[in-house]
């Protein structure tokens, strides 16, 4: 088995799953029974101010997305802060700290952007002996029109200003945590790097509605007739996180800097992936809602069997791994070519490509009467899609044309490497000779 | 070879080589990877799973077949082997349609359970193939245990006791270790010497023993092994076997069907075998309709099972009925054999009709004969072999706990001890908890 002992900025955890500061990690009960299912670490559900807790709407909060046979694809959620008093948490985390040595346990904050009220939250929670504290700027609903997480997200100026103040008057360390809401994820990591933070997690939710009623025409979870934009996760989530972690991880300003994953991580294969674009450590929070702690041990059993087969001694050989091979689409080769082919024999003659392609894209596979599916290298573009659609596995392949090989689409020969800096239809290029 | 099924008498050869191969072969292969990932991707991954209580070794269902479903059957085989080592032999011959997809919800919902058998075959023939052992053993405790009986009740302590570092020694009377796994389940659930390659690869562990060919009552006695061992479990199964007590008994190809069962699974090639052309099976249960089909698949032109209480008395599933009936076996209830008649040999069987009343089995004065070149008793087997001094319930060894008999030390698990169903699965977990008890208090 391997080792999956982790360390991220110096907390040390069994192994690199994190429970993401949401529901799960609400208060004492949950959190042992997550540690008593193998979690390495969590994030504790976000604090507040001192003073009277906000409170949730008290209708549904979430919606959803399913997949077919009612797999929970994407969920919903206009849940806010935690809406418990400020006291018992803080006894909880401090209960459950003593007991958990080897666990990792971070407090997750939201409080008012104004320095006293930071100062004021970190002394609040000096005594708790919690490993570290994350820096919520990512809820993107009801804190953030009181203007707190995703409003102080969103300005890259608020996340320096507080990320200083929290450095300043702490010595525990810090992680910031991101909204996706933005345009370029890049400009708020640089941000905490500037601010002092030892590490940024991201993503937090995304703005979204997951669907309407189509009989009270009004956004689901629906409040009484109306409903409103919340922060959306799980499965649906994930590219979008893998993206945003890839671009830190790569960008000059931000290289080095510690990233824990969050985004739809499911199983083990989806931990790995994250880790491999350059994310320390992960943490989740749809999958446990979904399926409950459990989960947890076919993450680590998967991981594990992963590293085994591929040799890895330590979590640490696989982070940023694919780092070096996510590049910008102007540097891949225009020069590789590659067609469709089907398998005959694998073929069950659903005709799925055929639609797929006869109307969406190049017209470029054939339909005898008999029901015999053929590509036509004339007008295949080899954009993919047949492959994605068809039900049947590696039934259709993509074949890599040879250097000097005839491109039937386009007459002309396969050549060496070439990208888009260079080619002659970019006015770039051609400016520049 | 000029015989055929309508061959008189007992004869071998009865069928082509081809027809041999087919029948013997497996009855239900390994799930291809793509299958077993849409049959896996039906689980719904129940809370406190009902699969799962079903199961009597607790396998945790829907975690292996998660672990399945995200493309680590390995993982998923570890899941099943740490609450049941003999999982492989399980997921061939569990009746499942009475045990864990049965409970499936969606058994429930459609009619239409995950094929947890079959999944668990898959994930067990992914590691078991690759010829690693997924445990190793605890810290010697200098302790010893004997293990009395290498089937799946024995395996099954054994290798937990092992694993928790005491060093056990199991002696079996028979040649070979695995007891029915080897020498009575139907050939054709678990073909290719399955049997021995599962024993083979438990031993892996290390720590165990074997001793064949010893026997309690044959040179070992229970006063010596508890003397030399620490501890001592008896898993010596059920070796007897009913008698018919009708007249004609004694006759020539009048066989216990667990004999022929026996001769069967040992003989690797079957067309060497002789088969009646006309057999006749007596008993309700599974090794009947293990003897009907096998005798139905080496040639025999008419096999009749005879059953003396009705259709939903059978101890046999209906799954297992049909799987008779489908092979061309004739099921007849409400009959039992007064006398077997031949001039030397079996030649009939008489039966008379009976009725299941409130004062027990009838006799109808009305009867019938069958046409038998070979009668088989499948009427039950029974405890023997047990050595004396342990208290009995019923007709088998009396337990409390975790298979605690009436002698302090003395540990018995499976069919030789009392409760629980006569299942390999029931074996396993007895075994294992057995184990666990004799480890608690060794170490306690
Ligand atoms: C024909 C047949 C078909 C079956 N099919 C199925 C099936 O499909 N599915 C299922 O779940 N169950 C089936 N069963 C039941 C299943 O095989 C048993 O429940 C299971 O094998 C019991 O395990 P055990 O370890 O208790 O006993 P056994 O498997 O009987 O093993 C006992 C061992 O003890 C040895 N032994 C006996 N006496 C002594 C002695 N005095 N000294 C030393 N060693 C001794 C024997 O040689 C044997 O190896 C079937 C049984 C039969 C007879
Ligand atoms: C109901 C709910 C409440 C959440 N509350 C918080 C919160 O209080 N603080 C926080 O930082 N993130 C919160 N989140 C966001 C999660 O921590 C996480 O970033 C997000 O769900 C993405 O991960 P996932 O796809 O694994 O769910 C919440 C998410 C959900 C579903
Ligand atoms: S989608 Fe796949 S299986 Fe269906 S017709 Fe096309 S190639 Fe054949
Ligand atoms: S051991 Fe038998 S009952 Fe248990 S899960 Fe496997 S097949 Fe089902
Ligand atoms: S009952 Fe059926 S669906 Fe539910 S966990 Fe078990 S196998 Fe899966």
């Amino acid at each position: 088995m391997a080792n999956l002992q982790s360390n991220f900025i110096g907390i040390k955890s069994p192994n690199p799953f994190w429970l993401a500061s949401a529901p799960p990690t609400d208060k004492k009960y949950n959190v042992e029974r997550a540690f008593e299912a193998g979690w390495g670490g969590v994030v504790w559900k976000t604090l507040g101010a001192e003073g009277p807790p906000v409170v949730n709407v008290n209708g549904p909060r979430y919606g959803a997305i399913w997949g077919a046979d009612r797999r929970l694809l994407g969920l919903n959620n206009i849940e806010l802060i935690t809406d418990r008093p400020l006291e018992v948490n803080l006894q909880e985390i401090k209960e459950v700290k003593r007991k958990w040595r080897d666990r990792a346990l971070i407090i997750s904050l939201m409080v008012p952007c104004d320095e006293e009220s930071w100062k004021d939250i970190l002394k609040r929670i000096e005594g708790t002996e919690a490993d570290g504290v994350e820096l919520n700027f990512g809820c993107p609903h009801g804190m953030a029109e009181r203007g707190m997480g995703s409003a102080v997200g969103q300005v890259p100026e608020y996340i320096e200003m507080v990320t200083r103040w929290v450095k300043q008057y702490s010595r525990m360390p810090c992680i910031v945590k991101l909204t996706p809401n933005i345009t370029d994820v890049r400009r708020p990591a640089e941000a905490a790097k500037r601010g002092g933070a030892d590490a940024v997690s991201l993503i937090n939710t995304i703005n979204s509605i997951t669907s309407v009623d189509l009989d009270s025409f009004a956004p689901e979870p629906t409040i009484d007739g109306k409903g409103t934009h919340g922060g959306y996760c799980g499965p649906a989530v994930k590219p979008i996180a893998l993206n945003m972690v890839a671009e830190i991880a790569r960008s000059e300003a931000t290289r080095g800097l510690p990233i824990s994953g969050i985004g739809g991580v499911t199983t083990w294969r989806d931990a790995a992936e994250f880790m491999a674009l350059g994310a320390g450590n992960v943490q989740v929070c749809t999958a446990a809602m979904t399926y409950g702690f459990k989960v947890v041990q076919e993450m680590i059993s998967g991981l594990s069997q992963y590293m085994d087969e591929k040799c890895m001694t330590s979590t640490a050989d696989l982070v940023g791994r694919a780092v070096p091979n996510v590049t910008d689409w102007q540097y891949l080769n225009l020069n590789y070519v590659t067609k469709a082919v089907i398998d005959q024999d694998a073929c069950i003659k659903c005709g799925r490509c055929y639609a797929a392609c006869e109307d969406t894209s190049h017209q470029a596979i054939d339909m005898s009467a008999d029901r015999t599916f053929t590509v036509k290298e004339e007008e295949c573009v080899a954009c993919n899609l047949c492959i994605d659609v068809c039900p049947v596995e590696s039934c259709i392949t993509m074949r890599t044309l040879d250097q000097g090989e005839l491109d039937k689409r386009t007459g002309r020969k396969v050549g060496t490497y070439a990208n888009w800096t260079t080619h002659p239809n970019n006015p770039a290029a051609k400016a520049a000779e | 070879m000029s015989n055929s099924q309508f061959t008189p008498g007992v004869a071998s050869g009865r069928l082509s080589a081809d027809d041999y191969t087919r029948n013997f072969s497996d009855i239900a292969p390994r799930l291809e990877p793509h299958e077993a990932r849409v049959a896996a991707d039906r689980c719904y991954f129940c809370h406190d799973a009902p699969c799962m209580t079903a199961c009597p070794t607790s396998i945790d269902i829907p975690l292996f077949i998660r672990q399945i479903a995200t493309g680590t059957p390995e993982a998923a085989a570890k899941t099943i082997f740490s609450q049941n080592i003999l999982g492989g032999m399980c997921a061939r011959v569990c009746p499942t349609e009475q045990l864990c997809e049965e409970a499936c919800v969606r058994e429930t919902a459609e009619g239409k359970p995950v094929e947890i058998g079959r999944l668990q075959r898959f994930a067990t023939d992914s590691l078991m193939e690759k010829g690693t052992h997924p445990f190793t053993r605890d810290k010697a405790t200098g302790k010893t245990v004997a293990v009395v009986g290498a089937g799946p009740a024995g395996l099954s302590a054994a290798h937990r006791l092992a694993m928790k570092g005491h060093d056990v020694t199991i002696y079996d009377a028979r040649p070979k270790a695995g007891g029915l796994n080897e020498y009575g389940i139907a050939s054709y659930k678990a073909p290719g010497g399955f049997a021995a390659a599962e024993v083979g690869w438990l031993l892996k562990i290390g720590g165990i023993r074997i001793e064949n060919g010893k026997s309690l009552g044959n040179g070992l006695t229970l006063d010596g092994l508890k003397k030399q061992f620490d501890a001592v479990v008896l898993a010596i199964g059920l070796a007897g076997v009913n008698a018919l007590r009708a007249e004609g008994e004694s006759l020539a190809n009048v066989v216990n069907a667990v004999d022929f069962i026996a001769e069967l699974r040992q003989e690797p090639d079957k067309a060497k075998l002789k088969i009646g052309r006309d057999v006749v099976v007596i008993g309700g249960g599974m090794t009947a309709v293990d003897a009907a089909v096998q005798s139905k698949l080496l040639g025999a032109e008419n096999v009749t099972i005879a059953y003396r209480r009705g259709r939903e008395k059978m101890s046999a599933s209906t799954d297992e009925q049909d799987h008779a009936t489908g092979v061309g076996v004739r099921i007849l209830h409400n009959v039992a054999p007064v006398r077997v008649t031949g001039n030397g040999a079996a030649h009939e069987v008489e039966f008379a009709y009976t009725e299941d009343g409130p004062q027990g089995l009838k006799l109808s004065s009305e009867t019938f004969r069958l046409k038998a070149d070979q009668v088989m008793k499948a009427i039950g087997q029974t405890l023997s072999g047990q050595p004396e001094g342990l208290k009995l319930d019923g007709a088998k060894i009396a337990v409390t706990g975790a298979g605690r008999t009436s002698v302090p030390g003395v540990w018995a698990a499976g069919d030789c001890a009392a409760g629980g169903e006569d299942l390999t699965v029931t074996a396993v977990a007895e075994g294992r908890d057995a184990a666990e008890d004799i480890h608690a208090s060794l170490m306690g």
